[in-house]
């Protein structure tokens, strides 16, 4: 059953999260962008925000009224919490002879994550799979998604580079929330609240809240809607995922990644920002006696050359053979082996590639090339 | 290198030595700004041979030669030859000893006209045509880039061969450094030219952490793609000899970097 919490009271979510223990992460502006990062209130929030993207651009706009959520994604995304960028595994200390090894214990901190958006929930849930499902979990981020709770937003805004409607994940949350809001601005500024999980009702019972009437259900959804339908309209970003692993598994030979070649500049940018990428590697440091040593994990990409080195080369030398990897992997082989796409449409890799390759033009290009036979 | 596991006072620390070519000594500086681990690298190693730091000389051989510098002289290509017969390990570090150096620039110019209009008597001066990187004249174990190195990367350098790991020395882009500190893209976000993506990594992304644009200290990366990020510099309104100036800095004369004239070009070409 659906509850309404007016914008006064907001912050009480605040609140009623930091007396559960949680710290907060959130979208807020720094540098002129909107990151995640650790929020105090409701005003940290990018209050009358949102912003512009474009192949390559992002610019910080101002709205003309004072949503909270009136934005879509930035560079950042969950998985810098859950899969830290950088983080150390284990040190070993020599006395004498004596080698002792301490594994790291991680002490995972109740992180709240507010904002959390219908594509980026289905990319937790991707992760999910990646780092949880199979013989060998992941324990950094097995110990930090037990302690995360999610506040989840629908979107009624999206930028030019969303397509997550095509990918089906969004513009609704479809499950793994505690909470979802939905931000309705007019006639009067309020959320409508859906609850969870029993986490997610011990949080709103400490928050003043009511009862929707249908009217305000279905007022609020058709904001959502609305969004779906805009996204979905002709000249929209998108990807056709009619028989995508077979388009991608049948263009290995295609002329299409010369082209690429002369554009991409396997920098790794659409990897780092990939709310699905989930490569690392590691890296070893000792002091100068060899007495202390550390072992370190570190994202990784399968754009440099290092990630696929074997004895004196690395298999995938070339920037074309470098993206054909990624996105074959991201779009049909990621089907194979996790039983889901790699993508769920967020645009990061759009946005935030420096000279703006569009997945879902590299894809149109090479369904073109496919039935032209090339 | 790997030494005795037992470590005593007594035990024979390897020798290193620290030469000097053409180059501004900041990378020699480098070394001795590592000021809260020099006990610990004098008590590692015996500083046989650095004349930035002492005057005291112990004679070669070296099991360490850290090499700075580029070769730009006669005397100089005999004197690398010197060295690298005395040296067990050869190490060749920063920009001039990589790829040449600032001094590089010469290599793409006639170097007679210059000695002409800087000396008053040029005839005094005996230089080559070229400054070439320490690895066009000797073979080379391992090169450390950078204008200057990266002092934690050169300490991470001798602490792995003096304990047989292998050195953390990436040839990816600066991108991965910059994003892995959630730094937000000043290429994206400001339009700003930033050349961290043709860039090898090593510096953690310094500039783009203050928000300014990479200068490629640290030279080509691995799959640097000059052709590309010029055209995207071209988007962002920098006029063509202003973007081959960007290249043409501390590692003009990198393979990678040499030949953005003819990118450039060859982008005015397709446009």
């Amino acid at each position: 059953m659906p509850f309404i919490v007016e914008r006064d009271e907001f912050n009480g979510f605040f609140t009623a999260l930091r007396d559960m223990g949680y710290e907060i992460i959130g979208p807020r502006v720094r540098d002129s962008v909107i990151v995640y990062d650790r929020l105090d209130s409701v005003d940290d929030l990018p209050i009358g925000m949102t912003e512009q993207q474009e192949k390559g651009v992002y610019r910080l706009r101002k709205r003309d009224d004072g949503a909270l959520f009136g934005y879509t994604v930035g560079p950042h995304s969950w998985k810098m919490y859950l899969f830290p960028p950088r983080i150390r595994l284990f040190t070993a200390e020599r006395h004498d002879s004596n080698l002792k090894v301490v594994e790291e214990q991680y002490s995972a901190k109740r992180l709240a994550f507010v904002g959390v958006r219908a594509c980026e929930l289905h990319a937790i849930q991707i992760q999910d799979r990646v780092f949880l499902n199979g013989t060998f979990k992941d324990q950094v981020y097995e110990k930090q998604r037990k302690n995360v709770f999610i506040l989840a937003v629908n979107c009624t805004v999206s930028s030019s580079t969303c397509f997550c409607t095509s990918m089906n994940t969004g513009s609704m949350v479809g499950s793994g929330y505690d909470l979802v809001v939905t931000e309705v601005l007019k006639p009067r500024h309020h959320f409508l609240v859906d609850v969870g999980t029993s986490l997610g009702h011990e949080l709103l019972s400490k928050v003043k809240h009511r009862e929707a009437s249908r009217e305000e259900v279905e007022h609020a959804l058709s904001m959502v809607e609305e969004n779906a339908r805009v996204m979905s309209m002709m000249g929209r970003r998108s990807i056709d995922t009619k028989n995508i692993k077979e388009l991608l598994y049948n263009s290995y030979e295609s002329r299409h990644w010369d082209d690429v070649e002369e554009r991409c500049l396997a920098c790794a940018n659409c990897t780092m920002v990939c709310p699905t990428c989930f490569c690392s590697t590691v890296e070893d440091v000792v002091d100068l006696k060899g007495e202390h040593a550390e072992r370190w994990r570190v994202w990784d990409s399968c754009f440099s050359d290092e990630f696929t080195y074997m004895h004196g080369s690395a298999v995938r030398r070339s920037r074309g053979a470098k993206y054909r990897h990624w996105i074959t992997h991201k779009l049909a082989s990621w089907i194979d082996q996790f039983g889901t796409s790699g993508c769920v449409g967020c645009g990061r890799c759009i946005t935030w590639c420096p000279v703006g390759i569009d997945i879902t033009e590299e894809v149109k290009a090479l369904q073109q090339g496919y039935a032209a036979g090339r | 290198m790997r030494r005795d596991s037992k470590s005593s006072s007594r035990r024979k620390r390897p020798k290193l030595a620290v030469w000097k070519f053409a180059s501004c000594d900041g990378c020699q500086l480098s070394i001795l700004d590592l000021e809260d681990e020099l006990l610990e690298l004098a008590d590692s190693v015996e500083v046989a041979y650095f004349l930035e730091a002492s005057r005291a000389v112990i004679k070669g051989p070296y099991d360490i030669s850290l090499v700075e510098g580029s070769i730009t002289t006669a005397d100089d290509v005999k004197r690398i030859r010197r060295v690298r017969s005395v040296s067990r390990y050869l190490i060749s570090i920063g920009a001039c000893a990589t790829s040449g150096g600032i001094q590089a620039l010469r290599n793409f110019k006639d170097v007679k006209e210059f000695t002409s209009i800087v000396y008053a008597r040029p005839e005094y001066i005996s230089t080559l045509e070229r400054s070439t990187p320490i690895s066009e004249h000797v073979k080379v174990d391992l090169e450390l880039h950078g204008c200057p190195v990266n002092k934690y990367q050169l300490l991470d350098v001798l602490s792995s061969l003096l304990n047989g790991k292998r050195p953390n020395i990436n040839s990816y882009s600066v991108c991965m450094e910059c994003k892995r500190a959630g730094n937000v893209c000043v290429m994206v976000a400001y339009g700003m030219p930033c050349m961290g993506p043709v860039t090898r990594a090593g510096c953690n992304a310094i500039c783009p952490s203050y928000k300014r644009g990479c200068y490629s200290c640290f030279g080509p990366s691995e799959s640097a793609n000059i052709g590309a990020l010029s055209k995207r510099f071209k988007d962002l309104g920098v006029d063509d000899e202003s973007i081959v100036r960007m290249f043409r800095m501390f590692n003009a004369y990198a393979q990678g970097f040499r030949d953005v004239e003819e990118k450039v070009m060859e982008v005015n070409s397709k446009q």
